[in-house]
């Protein structure tokens, strides 16, 4: 795996991989020496243009449980500040010896333009871009939905059956796009709530149900219910009125809690607006996988640079196949021991 | 390219009884005894061994496995693999005397790889390393305590372990 | 230059074989069996001849934007694409509002020696659409302005765009308007539909466009006006257009050669030379225009030819600029997508890309017939080649082109500007006139 761009174009087998390697990650968590030194002597860049502590701090902790190094960029008072383009700032990281840059930028397709522009040669990350995509994000998710459900024996497992509706702000969200497309391909089945202003006008792509009701929805039995942060800026552009009226018709409060079904779990990628699209009693309740999420956020990560960075350098016209093949079923291991 | 046989069916099953012996011979009977097979082949030997130092020593042998892919020396230089799980026997390894056991010892890298990995898991009272074939070629200051068969091999011949639980059938083959 | 040329066996629009005698800037003979002692001959066998084409939309970026092209590099572009006459918006800096601004351009476009360059003028100060700028003024200049727009922006403000509709019949000008209301665009960066939903990209819905076109056909009908419609590229603006000339209303439209063959799946690489305004759009779209343009619902195609330097397409999507360069692929392209297939002949290509632009746009001596005694403004072009466009097809400053890597058709060979060639045997010349 060269770069980890989107959810859109990974396929299930790559993502069952980041979930099993992220199951393998999570146990060392539990050792008394919670390191690994595999990627000793990697450089990980992260490379935040837009503001965001927790998610470059939990890419932090993945880099650094697996004893990589860690330079941390952030775009505020930086030269990008004064101007620097994107090429510039890219060809400055890669005369520093980046092996990856775990990029997060306000424009959509930042990433794809940083991984195919020839500029750098590490490997490449997205760490949210726009409204595009958020891939670790809905990797996460999908695994913390698999733990619940599957606990010890959530290796190999995927998402078959499984019912996870997504409500709010779908228009604007990238962690919905990412969820959308990694839950399809796990085989769960994706219903999306939202005011009818916040959805995509052509979703004829999509796999999924749109209801504009969340009483209807929640009635439907969701396995899963993911609630999405609103932001309060959207209110002036006229995407719905007041406050108020949102979170009476599309929040997450403590009557709907209770007509979730006995096993459901509530979901939120954080940060949370407590009392808007999520009441106190749903976050704090233990439906409630808000924290795991978080502690699973490393352990996907820590997955995701393992993949990207533990093997041999890639050319970008080598194939993965046979090699590959031959390392995952142990043959090939026996000539090095 | 010729196939030839160095172990059978039944000369497998020795080896483990010999090596099973040993063990318990060795460490003066079951007690504080902890079984980790390296993933794939060994963790099948490692239960196999278990079970027999159990029934020979009366005493039931806690057995798990030790995944080594992130300690490798190596994994630059090959496509990246996925790790096997790692299942430490409740009652750990702090105090205990662990058994490392695998199919195949040659350079001796999967075996530093598994010292450094046990490292970060606790604190052994000692180490040892059971292996069924050692076919020589160490590259590190690495010995087996217990060899089911000594191998002498050249570098580029490939040594097979086939046990009826991964592959159907249970043989070592040798191939030039 | 008068150097008499005799060029031998064209195909007049593609049909008719003749001979085309030119001295002293005009086609002195043409049809069969042309003799002319002292004449230097020229074979363009199975070559079609094609008035010299006339592009109504054309960003020259002089002055102001010299870095992107100047009116010298531009009319070189032009000439390379068979073109010897360009409009040339005014969204400059200083924006062309005033008579002095557009005597400029003139000059410098006279200056060059290429094409002839026609300047537009803005129809409000800046481009601010808030106050009407001196459209007479521009009328009665040496620039004989006659085509007003304030390309880039749409004149939204409806009061404002009435006034300019009704004001600018005092000397037969036009308005040409880029239909694109501000409110339901803001911050859009592509055609708004199933791509733009999965790209997370802010999109610009057709009914931005064809709201504003609706209006202003209305407006144009009420006042009794001539109205121009700039780069048209929805299906529902086709509809509209069709509505409104069958009810009489002296409305044009024009065509861009990329929104004839491009779509917006082109936009999933977030490749910025693919960012545009009015964006790219779906594949049903792209085939009514084409539509529209074979049944003359849409008058002529204009290229809208917007040079970026490299630093403003080398970059993510959203910081990128809107344009394409098109004077040089223009023919090739509309050889493609509208020849190709079948739904036009050669004769409405001169018709659309030459005769109709100079038309709408008043332009005397362009666009004029191949008989003689006419302004010998030519172009000789062979359809029958397959070349991957490449950098090395470009002319002008800059190589923000869709094309790059793409096989087109064709080939411009030969091109006169007033009897002086600019383009010979394919080569683009350094001095109009001069040949080595």
């Amino acid at each position: 795996m060269r770069h980890l761009l989107d959810t859109q174009t990974l396929s299930r087998e790559d993502a069952l991989r980041i979930l099993d390697v992220a199951e393998d990650m999570a146990d060392t968590q539990q050792r008394e020496v919670k390191k690994l030194p595999t990627l000793r002597g990697k450089t990980v860049v992260n490379l935040f243009f837009e503001d965001s502590t927790r998610t470059r701090i939990s890419f932090e902790a993945a880099a650094k449980r697996l004893s990589a190094d860690v330079i941390n960029f952030s775009a505020k008072g930086s030269s990008v500040s004064k101007g620097e383009s994107l090429q510039d700032t890219a060809q400055t990281l890669q005369a520093m010896g980046a092996d990856a840059v775990v990029i997060r930028h306000g424009a959509s397709g930042a990433p794809r333009t940083l991984a195919t522009s020839g500029w750098i040669s590490a490997g490449v990350v997205n760490a949210g871009d726009g409204t595009h995509e958020h891939p670790t994000q809905a990797l996460l998710d999908a695994f913390t939905i698999r733990k619940r459900r599957f606990r010890d024996d959530s290796r190999g497992r995927d998402l078959a059956g499984v019912k996870v509706t997504i409500v709010g702000d779908v228009l604007h969200s990238r962690v919905a796009r990412s969820n959308v497309w990694l839950l399809s391909t796990l085989g769960a089945s994706v219903t999306l709530v939202s005011p009818p202003t916040l959805v995509p006008q052509d979703m004829s792509g999509w796999p999924v149900e749109v209801l504009y009701d969340l009483d209807e929805a929640i009635a439907a039995g969701p396995d899963a219910l993911m609630m999405l942060r609103i932001q309060l800026e959207r209110m002036n552009a006229a995407y719905f009125p007041t406050e108020r009226e949102y979170s009476r018709r599309w929040g997450l409060d403590a009557r709907r809690l209770q007509g979730l079904g006995a096993d459901s779990i509530v979901m939120h990628p954080g940060p949370m607006n407590r009392g808007l699209e999520i009441s106190a009693e749903a976050a704090d309740s233990p439906r409630s996988t808000v924290l795991e999420q978080v502690a699973n956020g490393v352990s996907v990560r820590m997955a995701a640079l393992y993949l990207l960075l533990a093997g041999a350098e890639r050319t970008p016209a080598e194939t993965t196949s046979t090699a590959d093949a031959a390392a995952a079923d142990g043959t090939a291991k026996e000539n090095t021991r | 390219m010729s196939t030839r046989t160095v172990l059978h069916e039944a000369d497998i099953a020795r080896a483990l009884t010999r090596i099973s012996h040993e063990i318990l011979e060795s460490n003066k009977g079951p007690e504080g005894l902890v079984l980790l097979g390296i993933p794939t082949r060994g963790v099948t030997l490692a239960h196999r061994v278990g079970a027999l130092v159990a029934e020979f020593g009366g005493a039931p042998i806690p057995v798990g496995s030790l995944d080594v892919t992130m300690y490798r020396d190596d994994l630059h230089r090959n496509p990246t693999r996925a790790p096997q799980p790692t299942q430490i026997p409740a009652g750990g390894i702090d105090g205990k005397v662990v058994v490392l056991v695998d199919d195949v010892l040659f350079s001796g890298r999967s075996i530093r790889a598994a010292l450094d990995a046990l490292q970060d898991i606790g604190r052994p009272a000692a180490v040892r390393l059971a292996t069924l074939v050692d076919r020589g070629h160490r590259e590190l200051p690495i010995r087996p305590d217990f060899v089911g068969k000594n191998l002498p091999s050249s570098r580029d011949e490939r040594v097979n372990v086939r046990l009826a639980e991964t592959d159907g059938v249970e043989e070592v083959t040798i191939e030039s | 230059m008068s150097e008499t040329l005799l060029f031998r066996g064209a195909l007049v629009e593609g049909s008719t074989a003749a001979d085309v005698l030119v001295e002293d800037g005009v086609i002195a003979a043409i049809g069969g069996g042309i003799s002319r002692a002292g004449a230097t001959e020229i074979d363009v066998d199975g070559l079609v001849l094609l008035p010299g084409l006339v592009d109504l939309h054309t960003h020259l970026r002089e002055p102001g934007y010299e870095a992107s092209e100047t009116i010298l590099t531009g009319s070189r572009a032009a000439a390379a694409g068979g073109y010897t006459a360009v409009f040339a918006m005014p969204n400059t800096s200083p924006v062309a509002d005033t008579a002095g601004v557009v005597e400029q351009e003139l000059a410098l476009g006279e200056a060059a020696g290429f094409v002839t360059v026609q300047p537009i003028g803005a129809v409000t100060v800046g481009q601010k659409g808030e106050r009407l700028a001196e459209l007479g003024a521009m009328a009665d200049s040496r620039a004989r302005v006659r085509v007003f727009s304030d390309d880039g922006f749409c004149v939204w403000d409806p009061l404002i765009m009435r006034r300019a509709l009704e004001y600018v019949k005092a000397f037969d000008g036009v308005i040409a308007q880029h239909a694109q209301d501000p409110r339901l665009t803001e911050g859009a960066q592509m055609n708004e539909g199933a791509v733009s939903a999965e790209l997370g990209l802010a999109g610009w819905p057709a009914v931005a466009e064809e709201s504003i076109i609706a209006r202003d056909v209305l407006l144009a009908e009420h006042v009794g006006s001539r109205l121009h419609v700039c780069h048209l590229s929805t299906a529902g603006s086709v509809e509209i257009i069709r509505w409104a000339k069958r009810r009489g209303v002296n409305v044009t439209a024009e065509v861009t050669p990329h929104h004839l063959l491009l779509t917006d799946e082109l936009v999933r690489d977030y490749d910025a030379r693919f960012k545009v305004n009015p964006p790219l759009r779906r594949q049903e779209d792209v085939l009514a225009v084409r539509e529209g343009l074979a049944d003359g619902t849409i008058d002529i195609v204009a290229t809208d030819h917007a040079p970026h330097p490299a630093e403003a397409k080398a970059c993510e999507w959203h910081a990128a600029a809107n344009g394409m360069v098109g004077l040089e692929s223009a023919l090739r392209v509309v050889q493609q997508s509208m020849l190709d297939t079948g739904l036009i002949t050669w004769g409405d290509v001169a018709r659309v890309m030459s005769r109709e632009p100079a038309r709408i746009g008043r332009l005397t001596g362009h666009g004029t017939p191949l008989t003689e005694g006419q302004p010998a403004s030519l172009a000789f072009y062979d359809p029958s080649p397959r070349r991957t466009f490449t950098t090395d097809d470009l002319r002008g400053r800059s190589t923000n082109s869709p094309y790059l890597g793409r096989e087109l058709p064709g080939d411009v060979r030969w091109t006169l500007h007033q009897g002086t060639v600019t383009v010979a045997d394919g080569a683009l010349l350094d001095t109009p006139g001069v040949r080595a």
